[in-house]
């Protein structure tokens, strides 16, 4: 093992046992005892395959605001966004989906739609992409700023005759281009969950952006323009526009992270579904640490803290999780930070 | 009543001021601690624990005044800890950020069903009342609102803070580790310490905001904040990290906050899009400042040792 991969793992094993000791004081402060709702939690996602597949829906769309979340995280930004744009490619997805005709076949209206969550996801990203590599304005404000005008857009659509009038959803997305369920495709164990075709789908598309990031004439200056901006300009890379289309880029994988709610589970979009998976992505590509299947492990992590927040609800709040997104986030940080300190003070 | 007049009226100036309060603290809270030379988005996770902290010792206690300081008291620790994590654990201000805002999500929701059992508000508090300016009109809300101890201390604050930042050898100093951690440390400046002291005091600035935010609706509720934490930092990024003219970008933004509501009012069926009035004048006077600070057509820029550690 190198010892940048040794690092690597003592950050991710820091970051998780702090987790779960802060998820231990918390519902012991709760009033709870922490082994029974550690054993409870672990018998509701990983002792029985219909958790086990909850894990795994959950699971699908955090990867992919990972993968998009590193990507941007590569160019040297903070793509804080995902969560307006995974929201914004939901809509979209959900009401091209209602609006194509019963009987389109899955070979056309599955692309279709997976091209439209793409673009709607690259859209938001796009004004961000443009302040920031036009003028230098700060991405985290506005990708913050651009996720509340989402979740107002998304009401006003919604309002505006997008949804079936009186709700807040979308019409039936076309059978066609609704992703199957694993259980009926041969996992019949899985039966029940929500797990479907958008999770081989979202792996898929973890190792092709890993692999254009690394071999890609693009992707490896995008790499680069995050390692030194100034280095790039000096070599003539066009630094701006390879900034503007890692956020853009990065905004479309978040948006592709609405296919498993929308079309892998409800099929057809409402105000609120796939809340959270934006944010939690930002944990899921800091935990993941720029590597496939360390994004894939971490996505794994937080599915399993949400589904298991869900069961443990009754007993102590499943807001705990969200806590421990944050906790997890800096004991990672710091842990990391520490051994690249020593790490150069040896070298030094 | 007829639109031009709500805006233009008493009322709508008294809405200003009122909202202009949480926004303003939480300005002063990002000019204190990037003064000093640390990135602060946390300030939107200050906001919201603060005025639940404030809203759980007032309701504890009966005391309004209990709140205020446990509000104040809950956002400098906040600012403590994200300053110990910057500064001490040397980890990027963004990341910690970040994972402050998720925590102040989470843990005001966990503590609002842990001591209400309710996800989403606390029970009712007082808060200020001037009991004695009754009334429904602008001019009675405009006096309530004067008088209002979080307006006044917000305006003591805004001047105090000017005054500290700029006239006082603390002041002098939390400038120097924003702008020159190096030379700051070789004259025998506590770098870190310095920060920490600047990034707590601006934390419990921006928890009175939080405190302000909850009296003002006299109860708290689960996100609550909407995004001001974001909005007041882009407001100091605005106003060239200069402490008076950061209140007043706040000022700005509070009245389009009132104007908001008045168009939500006035206009049937623009609720949607008044709602995203705040947001859009953000990235609008963030693109602006951009361009114009490209272009060296504006005065004030960011500290020039934002985010550096000392060497």
């Amino acid at each position: 093992m190198s010892e940048r991969a040794r690092a690597s793992a003592t950050a991710t094993v820091a970051g998780v046992a702090a987790g779960w000791l802060a998820l231990a004081l918390l519902v012991w402060l709760y009033g709870e005892s922490p082994r029974a709702v550690v054993a409870q939690l672990v018998a509701g996602t990983w002792g029985m395959p219909y958790g086990v597949g909850q894990v795994l829906y959950k699971a699908t769309p955090l990867l992919l605001t990972g993968v998009a979340v590193d990507l941007a995280l590569r160019a040297g930004l903070f793509n804080i966004g995902a969560e307006g744009q995974l929201a914004v490619a939901g809509l979209a997805v959900g009401t091209v989906g209602a609006r194509l005709s019963p009987g389109t076949p899955g070979w056309l209206a599955v692309p279709l739609v997976l091209a439209v969550a793409l673009l709607a996801g690259a859209a938001w990203a796009a004004l961000p992409a443009l302040l920031r590599a036009r003028f230098g304005a700060h991405e985290v404000i506005s990708t913050i700023m651009m996720n509340r005008v989402a979740d107002a857009a998304i009401g006003f659509g919604l309002a505006q005759g997008l949804a079936i009038s009186g709700t807040v959803r979308t019409p039936d997305v076309a059978a066609g281009a609704l992703l199957p369920r694993l259980d009926a495709l041969g996992l019949p164990s899985l039966h029940g969950s929500a797990v479907s075709l958008a999770l081989p789908l979202a792996l898929v598309v973890a190792l092709l952006v890993s692999a254009w990031l690394g071999r890609s004439r693009v992707g490896r200056e995008i790499v680069l323009v995050g390692l030194s901006p100034t280095a790039c300009a000096a070599e003539r890379i066009p630094v701006a526009r390879r900034i503007g289309a890692a956020l853009v880029l990065s905004g479309a994988v978040a948006g592709l992270g609405a296919v498993a709610p929308v079309l892998g589970y409800k099929g057809y979009f409402e105000s609120g579904l796939g809340a959270g998976a934006g944010f939690g992505g930002i944990a899921v590509a800091l935990l993941g640490r720029g590597h496939p299947l360390g994004l894939l492990g971490a996505a794994l992590l937080f599915g399993t803290l949400e589904q298991g927040g869900l069961v443990v609800n009754a007993r102590v709040p499943m807001e705990v999780m969200t806590v421990l997104q944050g906790v997890v986030i800096v004991a990672v940080a710091l842990a990391d930070a520490r051994v690249r300190a020593a790490l150069v003070r040896r070298t030094a | 009543m007829s639109f031009l007049a709500a805006v233009l009226s008493v009322t709508m100036l008294a809405q200003t001021l009122r909202m202009a309060v949480p926004y303003a603290c939480a300005g002063l809270g990002g000019v204190w601690s990037e003064r000093s030379g640390v990135v602060n988005i946390a300030l939107e996770g200050i906001l919201l624990a603060g005025g639940l902290g404030g809203v759980v010792a007032h309701v504890a206690t009966g005391s309004a005044w209990a709140g205020v300081a446990a509000g104040a008291l809950t956002g400098a620790a906040l600012g403590a800890v994200h300053a110990l994590i910057v500064v001490r654990g040397r980890v990027d201000a963004i990341v910690s950020g970040i994972a402050i805002n998720l925590a102040a999500a989470g843990g005001t929701r966990f503590v609002l069903r842990t001591l209400y059992e309710s996800s989403s508000n606390s029970p009712p508090v007082e808060g200020f009342r001037a009991a004695s300016l009754g009334g429904a009109s602008g001019a009675a809300l405009l006096a309530r609102t004067l008088v209002d101890p979080l307006t006044l201390a917000t305006a003591a604050l805004v001047a105090g803070t000017a005054w500290t930042m700029m006239r006082t050898r603390f002041g002098l100093r939390v400038r120097a580790c924003g702008e020159d951690p190096t030379a700051a440390a070789s004259v025998g400046v506590d770098v870190p310490r310095v920060r920490l002291t600047a990034v707590s005091l601006g934390g419990a600035i921006c928890g009175l905001g939080g405190v302000a935010l909850a009296y003002d609706q006299h109860q708290f509720q689960s996100g609550m904040s909407g995004g001001r934490g974001f909005i007041a930092l882009a407001a100091v990024i605005l106003s060239g990290w200069r402490p008076g003219r950061a209140a007043l970008a706040c000022l700005a933004f509070a009245a389009l906050d009132a104007v908001q509501i008045v168009v939500q009012d006035q206009v049937r069926g623009t609720g949607y899009l008044a709602q995203m009035l705040p947001y859009v004048a953000t990235l609008v006077a963030l693109w602006a400042v951009a361009r114009r600070r490209g272009e060296g057509a504006i005065a004030g820029r960011p500290p020039a040792g934002l985010g550096k550690a000392v060497e």
